[in-house]
């Protein structure tokens, strides 16, 4: 099976999920009511857990941001992307200069920042539009060929324009502490996951009632058919220069959370491998699902703290365990990524999707 | 003007490396029709292999004799352990297979060896030769031309004048009616697999010396650069990516002496993006925007 | 023993889940020229295609010179003496006319013998050897019908299969066509399963008639049988 095929299924059964006439509550209510739902854990979740697993929390949440907007573009819409971890850090500098130019007049108050993510989803916008138009000409291969000519070259602009930027260095990004209204031992890491949090709820929350919107079923149409996408009306280039907007937007966004927690940009964070791993993160979760976005991002977190933990069970040389803790998380993303595509092309949310749909065919459940 | 013709003779000579590597990628599109997002990384193993020879014999001949050779043997494997398990029907089943190659190769370098740059050597002297008072070809540049010339007139030999090469062609154009005249068109496609890693490894045992060493990310940009090229030709025409390859080198060689190097990545993607639009069936093939 | 050079027993085979050939029974003897007719739809193709291990059959035997042909790959038919001329002809239009006949004597071994049968096609089909060097893709449709049969012949095959030769072919070179296969079959001995729509032609040549319908075989009868028993024609062929 495709990977291709594999989206299609599930893209249909979801279209299918929405016009279920027993579904009265609006689709927009019922994604907010879910949003509040994940935020009310999430702010126990941030009570319960150390610092540390706060920040992981919140670097997951900043994951999501792009690895959503990969999936919207590759499982909805059907172009492939290895430009992704260069938008993310163009969402990260723009965020970077825009903070640094805010507290260089002295307006370090939290609310510039959410001035500062804005402008770092419109940067991203206009990079993404310009690379889309390109883009929605191109098929296979010359797609990928570009968008991984974008992922390798837009770190390394940070060395041409080392005057901006700042070379290899990177920028440091200001950030305001936690408000003083939430006391004064209030820890910075909880603070950090819910900013991170409340905007990667508000993209996902956008994001999925735009698959479940007009322009959803266009992109889902195009993926499946351009010709007869092109015959029922869609203007079938503007849906895809929109997804991948859309999708550079969110990208933007999570790039520019990461800066906001890590409080520093450089270009080595940004690299070609990180492209790369958002696009496996994304397969890995299963291409065209907004849960498998879930996975992925819980994935490009976990693998390399659990990679961290492995290497800390074997008394190794400090210079061999930086090497390993560097690269094995890649050869499992790697080795993953390839017995996927061969043998699950549907990812584990598909591999889920099969086992309850196995299950639920076994026992019928009555559901309301 | 004395400028102008050291930088074009250095053009002509990095252009040569892209036109081979960008060869290489042609032969496996030819082939299978994928585009090898993973001949940057096969071609980086490949110069490590060479690299741990040369350091345990002292010889860089040898080194460069197990660099091609692991490059052939890295190309077979890749292509009868992954890529004829992947289901080719969507087109972007390969492109993320390869693209899961990069980071698994990538990786075991980086474990390996470690991810510093290491010194690359090379077998003759990289300062330029002057005639009369100008500054134009180094030793190394002659190898360069040298080898890119031999193995382009070997690759062409092997597909015009063998046996071989008459079978490789012949599955790749028509595979089912190949199977019915007796050729074995898995074992060509293994084949061609095979002789594209290798001109891979050789262009990477001839560029990285030449950049700033061994890396598991050495050949990124050379990946970049040798697709660009092999989009100018139109990624069908094996004519076509070595001037692609030549252009691409010319280009590159004069922003980075006339603009500054720091701009050469920039000016790769500009000229890429520009090739997309403009022509995206390549210079050297009837415009075909559209391929699904 | 058989004089058959090719036995087919309750073969059926089909395309994934869709069945297409149902218990099919046939037997071309040694020498002979055997013609597969049928309307569009009928299976021809499906079978031809099972015959040379394109398609794996779901049941029954394919025996040639009464040895099963089961496990034999279609890489290795042409080394037992089987050419297939698939539909459309299967001429590589991307390779010269020299590299298109090379190709089908590519994996005989004894080479002398490969270049005498190489001549002897150019000698049959005067106009390729005026074309050598011309691409695939330049020749007109009764050269790339000449060069697909001479492909096929510079392999010295003993059974010869051929998928709806006279397709597009204006009836001066189907004649010519069918009269090749006549002399073949008569001065080399060269047995012929020919899948046809062009069911006056094909009978013309033939010495056993095979009427398909709906995958199945509706009557395997002498050829002139059929072209002479007028009622035996309405009720099978319809003419």
């Amino acid at each position: 099976m495709s990977a291709t095929r594999a989206a299609a299924r599930p893209g249909r059964a979801t279209a299918v999920e929405s016009t279920r006439p027993r579904r009265a509550v609006p689709t927009l209510l019922r994604h907010l009511a879910v949003a509040a739902g994940v935020a009310l854990l999430v702010l126990m979740a941030s009570y319960q857990l150390d610092s540390f697993r706060n920040f992981q929390l919140a670097t997951v949440a900043a994951y999501l941001c792009a690895t959503a907007g990969l999936t919207v573009l590759t499982g909805l819409c059907g172009q492939l992307s290895l430009g992704h971890g260069a938008l993310m850090a163009t969402g990260a500098y723009a965020l970077a200069l825009t903070q640094s130019a805010f507290a260089e007049r002295g307006l370090i108050a939290g609310g510039w920042l959410i001035v500062s993510l804005v402008v770092a989803v419109l940067a991203t916008v206009v990079v993404g539009a310009v690379v889309g138009v390109v883009a929605a000409r191109l098929r296979g291969p010359y797609l990928a060929g570009l968008t991984l000519a974008v992922a390798v070259v837009v770190p390394a602009l940070t060395v041409t324009f080392d005057g901006v930027f700042n070379g290899e260095q990177g920028l440091p990004v200001p950030v305001a502490p936690a408000p003083a209204g939430l006391g004064l031992y209030f820890p910075h890491e909880r603070w950090q996951l819910w900013v991170a949090a409340a905007a990667t709820l508000l993209c996902l929350v956008l994001l999925a009632n735009l698959v479940r919107s007009r322009y959803g079923r266009s992109f889902r149409a195009v993926r499946d058919d351009e010709v007869a996408a092109r015959l029922a009306g869609i203007h079938v280039a503007r849906t895809q220069v929109i997804a991948f907007v859309v999708s550079a937007a969110s990208a933007g966004l999570g790039g520019a959370l990461l800066a906001v927690l890590a409080q520093r940009v450089s270009p080595g964070a940004f690299g070609l491998t990180l492209s790369l791993f958002l696009l496996m993160a994304v397969v890995i979760g299963g291409l065209g699902r907004l849960a498998g976005a879930v996975w992925g991002a819980f994935l490009l977190v976990a693998l390399p703290d659990l990679t961290h933990s492995l290497t800390n069970l074997f008394t190794l040389s400090p210079a061999a365990a930086q090497r390993l803790e560097g690269n094995v998380p890649l050869a499992i993303f790697g080795g993953t990524l390839i017995v996927v595509m061969i043998a699950a092309p549907g990812g584990v949310q598909g591999l889920l999707s099969r086992l309850t749909g196995a299950l639920r065919a076994r026992w019928p459940v009555r559901r309301s | 003007m004395d400028r102008f013709l050291f930088l074009t003779l250095d053009g002509l000579s990095r252009g040569a490396v892209y036109a081979a590597f960008a060869l290489a990628l042609v032969l496996i599109w030819r082939a299978g029709r994928i585009v090898n997002f993973a001949q940057g990384a096969m071609a980086v193993a490949a110069a490590y292999v060479a690299y741990s020879v040369t350091a345990a014999t002292g010889s860089y001949w040898l080194g460069f004799g197990a660099a091609l050779l692991a490059g052939l043997l890295l190309g077979a494997v890749v292509d009868i352990a992954v890529m004829r398990l992947v289901d080719h029907r969507s087109p972007l089943n390969p492109v993320i297979v390869a693209l899961g190659l990069v980071l698994l190769i990538q990786a075991v370098l980086g474990m390996v060896y470690g991810n510093e740059y290491l010194p690359a050597q090379t077998p003759f002297s990289r300062s330029a030769l002057t005639v009369g008072g100008t500054a134009v070809l180094s030793p190394y540049d002659l190898f360069v031309f040298a080898t890119v010339g031999v193995v382009g007139a070997a690759l062409v030999w092997i597909f015009t004048r063998t046996a071989i090469g008459l079978r490789m062609r012949a599955a790749a154009f028509a595979p089912e009616v190949s199977r019915l005249l007796g050729v074995n068109v898995g074992g060509m496609l293994t084949l061609g697999w095979a002789l594209a890693s290798g001109v891979g490894a050789l262009a990477g045992m001839l560029v990285i010396p030449t950049e700033l060493g061994l890396h598991p990310h050495a050949m990124d940009l050379v990946f970049v650069s040798a697709f660009t090229a092999a989009v100018i030709g139109g990624l069908d025409s094996p004519p076509g990516a070595v001037v692609g390859g030549l252009g691409v080198g010319l280009l590159l060689s004069y922003v980075s002496g006339y603009a500054g190097g720091d701009l050469i990545p920039l000016a790769v993607l500009a000229l890429l993006m520009t090739v997309l639009l403009v022509r995206p069936g390549g210079l050297f093939a009837p415009v075909t925007a559209r391929r699904v | 023993m058989t004089a058959d050079l090719l036995t087919v027993e309750a073969l059926a085979a089909g395309y994934g889940p869709v069945p297409v050939l149902h218990d099919v029974d046939l037997r071309v003897p040694t020498g002979t020229i055997a013609a597969v007719i049928g309307a569009n739809g009928a299976g021809k193709t499906t079978l031809l295609r099972t015959l040379s291990g394109m398609l794996r059959p779901t049941a029954g035997r394919i025996l040639l010179d009464g040895r099963d042909l089961r496990g034999t790959a279609v890489e290795q038919l042409v080394r037992r003496g089987v050419a297939h001329v698939p539909e459309g002809r299967g001429v590589i239009g991307e390779l010269t006319v020299e590299e298109n006949l090379r190709l089908g004597a590519l994996w005989r071994r004894d080479r002398g013998d490969a270049a005498r049968a190489l001549d002897e096609v150019y000698q049959l089909f005067e106009p390729l050897a005026a074309r050598r060097r011309h691409l695939g893709h330049q020749l007109s449709g009764g050269e790339r019908q000449m060069l697909a049969l001479g492909r096929a012949l510079v392999g010295r095959p003993r059974l010869l299969l051929l998928d709806e030769p006279s397709l597009g072919l204006a009836p001066r070179v189907v004649a010519q066509t069918m009269a090749l296969l006549r002399r073949l079959r008569d001065e080399n001995g060269l047995t012929v399963l020919l899948v046809e729509q062009n069911v006056r032609s094909a009978l013309a040549v033939a010495d056993q008639g095979i009427v398909m319908s709906l995958g199945r075989i509706a009557l395997a009868a002498p050829a002139a049988r059929l072209r002479d028993d007028a009622d035996l024609r309405h009720a099978y062929l319809g003419f």
